[in-house]
């Protein structure tokens, strides 16, 4: 067995690395610069009922550490994904895992009902935690009652585990990691972006068209990891870690604060071969650290007698 | 086929009011060959600025692996870029997005490349391989003023070339369509690229039967998986249809996407 492959709910994994969903689009981008069958999975595109232009440009605005994105959920609708983009994945061996989104509870069983019978999907992502768009997403994340309302319609028609997307942007994470919990969700993945905004100097306006928007990169890493860290103390399901990845190093970082597979967002823009990358250089930082597997990394920053010797190359 | 590489930097020469050029040594000229196309750099090593920048590619030199990026230093990133010296590597992405299409243009017609600012890079380029192939290039290029004018002389190898500046200090005072309005032949081809009242401008068609455009957007990833420099289509202005500034373009027909 490698010490990389992990199993987490509905999915057995050669490996804990996939690109986080929203920064892969549906994968075709990327499949012409390596074969995507390394990845450990792929979180694809957040798809809605119907079809979504998104927001008006600009889009992204830089940050020194982090980028401020309010794409708005654009994407081709239930059924083109249905029809086109996942039979496209197809051809490569990877489990995919399709983050679903909507404006109204209707909106996510639709979705959640149709995706899950895709062959290849093997998880749902619940993306209850987009700050860019004015119905559904984030309001769905910052209620617990909601939340847990949500996960359990949702887990009524799937027909494959369901992790939960939770957003950052709460006085307190846990409550809302618990309540999915008792929604009956099988995993979470955590987190999405923090609220932020840019105003131009020049104009005086805000830079973004949507005004407001998601940041993520290696500045949101430390709200991330104390995120995880805590959620992962009071829950009993996996967590897939993400928030600013850059490296091997961040998915350990991720994995001792209590993550059991970690997904890689923004610096796909930065470096479109990073996924591969930190792949192959992760066993021997297992290595370095005396460990046999990855998994036994998780939550070694707050189990007890488990200190580590890490070795200095 | 895109390829990620740190490139050595042979040149980075001051060649106006603040716009430099940049000749860059790798492997991936070999991969570039349509003009219009650019390259993403990464101009800090560190975390700020965080992403890429996307700067056209202004010359291919394929025989010594070197090919010429042009910017314009006004923010941090392009200034951190203004201060690599030769030797020293650049990490560059690339070749990205779809070119000028060259072949529209054949042996013995009439060209009108127009460039406004620092649009006129690509122009460079996309003149060189017209001019190969025995098309009549006539360049038209505008800038804010003397002193931010670049590449006349270059682009004089490749035919006549117009000037204007808006405040009037070199060439004709105006702007780039003020040139183009008084001309009294039709070019058979316009291509053009630069500030967006300027492409608008020329979208309408009116300088040449066929035209193409090359567009301008705040850009992540550079390779289509973002969505951040989605435009609309004509055909569908507010609807679902949409078109990747970068990986759909940068060079648009004219009429095709809102602008």
């Amino acid at each position: 067995m490698s010490s990389l492959s992990i199993q987490i709910p509905g999915l057995n994994l050669r490996n804990p690395v996939m690109p986080a969903s929203g920064c892969f689009g549906f994968g075709k981008e990327f499949s012409q610069l390596y074969d995507l069958s390394l990845l450990g999975a792929i979180m694809v595109k957040a798809t809605t009922p119907e079809p979504r232009f998104g927001n008006p440009t600009p889009r992204v605005a830089e940050t020194p550490g982090g980028m401020l994105n309010a794409i708005g959920l654009q994407n081709p609708g239930l059924e083109k994904v249905f029809i086109e983009e996942l039979p496209w994945l197809e051809q490569f061996d990877v489990p995919i895992i399709a983050n679903i989104a909507g404006s109204t509870e209707d909106d996510y069983v639709a979705v959640a009902e149709q995706l899950s019978q895709a062959p290849n999907v093997k998880a749902l992502e619940l993306n209850i935690s987009c700050p860019n768009v004015k119905t559904g997403g984030i309001a769905f994340g910052t209620d617990p009652d909601l939340a847990k309302a949500l996960t359990k319609k949702v887990k009524n028609v799937s027909e494959v585990p369901v992790y939960v997307k939770l957003s950052p942007n709460v006085s307190d994470i846990v409550k809302i990691a618990r309540a999915v919990e008792e929604g009956g969700a099988d995993g979470l993945t955590m987190i999405n972006t923090l609220l932020g905004m840019r105003i131009d100097l020049t104009t005086g306006q805000p830079i973004l068209a949507n005004k407001t928007g998601g940041l993520s990169g290696p500045s949101i890493k430390p709200v991330a990891i104390r995120m995880i860290y805590e959620v992962s103390q009071q829950v009993s399901i996996p967590i897939i870690g993400m928030g600013g990845i850059q490296s091997a190093e961040d998915v350990v970082e991720f994995f001792l604060a209590g993550a059991s597979a970690a997904a890689v967002g923004t610096q796909n823009f930065i470096d479109p071969f990073v996924c591969p990358k930190i792949i192959e250089e992760l066993p021997e930082i297992l290595q370095r650290l005396g460990a046999d597997h990855i998994s036994e990394l998780t939550g070694r920053s707050w189990k007890k007698n488990e200190r580590l010797a890490y070795h200095r190359p | 086929m895109i390829k990620q590489e740190n490139c050595r930097v042979v040149s980075n020469t001051q060649i106006g009011d603040n716009i430099f050029e940049l000749v860059l040594s790798g492997e991936l000229t070999a991969n570039m060959s349509e003009p219009g196309q650019f390259v993403h750099v990464k101009v800090s090593n560190g975390f700020d600025p965080l992403l890429r920048r996307p700067i056209s590619i202004a010359a291919i030199e394929k025989e010594n692996s070197t090919f010429t990026i042009i910017y314009r230093r006004q923010g941090r990133g392009t200034a951190l870029l203004a201060e690599k010296s030769a030797g020293e590597e650049v990490d560059i992405l690339g070749p990205l997005g779809n070119g000028f299409p060259v072949m529209e243009a054949a042996q013995g017609q009439t060209a009108i490349l127009i460039g406004g600012g620092v649009g006129v890079p690509p122009m460079y380029e996309l003149a060189k391989q017209l001019a190969q192939n025995g098309v009549s290039v006539i360049s038209v290029i505008g800038f804010q003023t003397e002193s931010a004018v670049f590449y006349e002389k270059e682009l004089a190898r490749f035919g006549e070339v117009y000037v204007a500046t808006v405040d009037g200090s070199y060439g004709r005072k105006g702007f780039v369509t003020d040139i183009l309005a008084g001309f009294d032949f039709q070019a058979d081809i316009v291509f053009a690229c630069g500030p967006t009242p300027m492409l608008r401008a020329i979208d309408t068609g009116n300088f040449a039967p066929k035209t193409y455009l090359s567009l301008e957007e705040r850009m992540g990833c550079g390779i289509g998986a973002c969505f951040a420099c989605v435009c609309h289509t004509k055909e569908d202005p507010h609807g679902y249809t949409y078109k990747k500034v970068c990986s759909d373009g940068p060079v648009f027909k004219a009429g095709e996407v809102v602008i």
